[in-house]
């Protein structure tokens, strides 16, 4: 980090645009319930084949996470799934 | 062939009732017959912004309700005989009216006019589905600020689900001082994130608020939002026009710096 960055503030259009592109991918994504419950149904018969699963207890959701290589924060899809027994 | 126009923004106070004036006015300067309809029931405007709210007899809710003809609705504008407006009602809610109802109205009155242009109310209720029921194309209006553009993106994704022909954005209120200093989404910003055609973007102008309180609205005058308003008229007629400067104070020199880079 050079020192001039200590002075270079993140002008406040640029923080919006930041913001906005984040907020309206998952304005976009949670538009439609009825896409959701698809992915999640699909989700379930995907993981079914392998594991048995509480199909009740699944929660899955967009929001937000730490992006990896630590630039900043991006969307995720986020996927709860409880397992009851894994098959042999 | 006539074209019906919706303009809508989703939130309220980004300028849909000024940019409806303006745009109707616009057309009827270059010599279209046109048609302004308030569809905003219980909370009209459209009719103190043109300057005609002393000539209201009847309204949008009387014709749906068979109280008169269509034609004893609409009100002749002042400066323009090929201007009309169709006021809505104040006394009433949005439930008075149902969107075959509107469709019905809209497609009866089509052929009489060259453009007719609606303008919605805020919100994405019956309001919204009234108002864009009978229209071809939409204009979207937002302001460069995340809470206008949110609700844009909203409007533009029921645009699409309802089948909307064609979707045009108007960025409004647009600050060229605070976009140069980084303090404001520029037009360009605003574009890449909603992702559809612009058609034209105004600027924040003391004139609007002007020409608001005298009921005069101020589309094709020596301003730089009357300019960028006719800008829009001749886009919607088809006519390539180039983006307007909305920096008011970029000089003489640079303006004449600008014709010589373009050829």
């Amino acid at each position: 980090m050079s020192v001039f960055d200590i002075f270079k503030k993140k002008s406040s259009g640029s923080v919006a645009k930041d913001r906005l592109k984040l907020l309206l991918v998952s304005d976009r994504a949670n538009c439609s319930p009825e896409t959701m419950e698809m992915i999640k149904n699909d989700i379930i018969k995907v993981i079914a084949k392998y594991m048995e699963i509480d199909c009740e207890g699944l929660d899955i959701q967009i929001t937000t996470t730490e992006s990896e290589d630590g630039n900043g924060i991006v969307p995720a899809l986020v996927a709860n799934i409880p397992i009851k027994e894994v098959k042999h | 062939m006539s074209e019906v126009i919706v303009v809508t923004s989703g939130k309220g106070g980004v300028g849909k009732t000024t940019t409806s004036a303006n745009i109707g006015t616009g057309l009827a300067k270059l010599d279209k017959k046109v048609l302004m309809i308030d569809t905003d029931i219980g909370l009209r405007n459209l009719d103190v912004v043109m300057g005609l709210e002393n000539r209201i007899v009847y309204n949008l809710v009387d014709i749906i309700e068979g109280n008169c003809r269509p034609k004893q609705a609409m009100i002749k504008d002042k400066r323009y005989s090929n201007l009309y407006l169709l006021p809505s009602a104040q006394t009433r809610d949005k439930t008075s009216v149902t969107p075959e109802q509107m469709k019905k109205l809209v497609d009866d009155l089509r052929d009489d006019f060259d453009y007719i242009i609606l303008d919605c109310p805020a919100g994405i209720e019956t309001g919204f589905k009234n108002a864009i029921a009978g229209a071809d194309r939409a204009l979207v209006v937002t302001t460069p600020e995340v809470s206008a553009i949110r609700d844009a993106d909203r409007i533009i994704g029921l645009l699409e689900a309802n089948e909307m022909k064609r979707t045009d954005l108007i960025v409004n209120r647009v600050r060229m001082d605070m976009v140069k200093k980084g303090d404001m989404m520029s037009i360009e910003d605003v574009v890449d994130i909603l992702a559809i055609d612009l058609i034209g973007a105004v600027p924040d102008d003391n004139n609007i608020v002007i020409a608001t309180n005298n009921g005069e609205p101020l589309v094709g005058n020596d301003t730089l939002p009357g300019k960028a308003y006719m800008n829009i008229c001749h886009r919607i007629l088809g006519e390539e026009v180039p983006m307007l400067d909305l920096d008011p104070n970029t000089g003489l020199f640079s303006k004449v710096a600008k014709i010589f880079k373009k050829n």
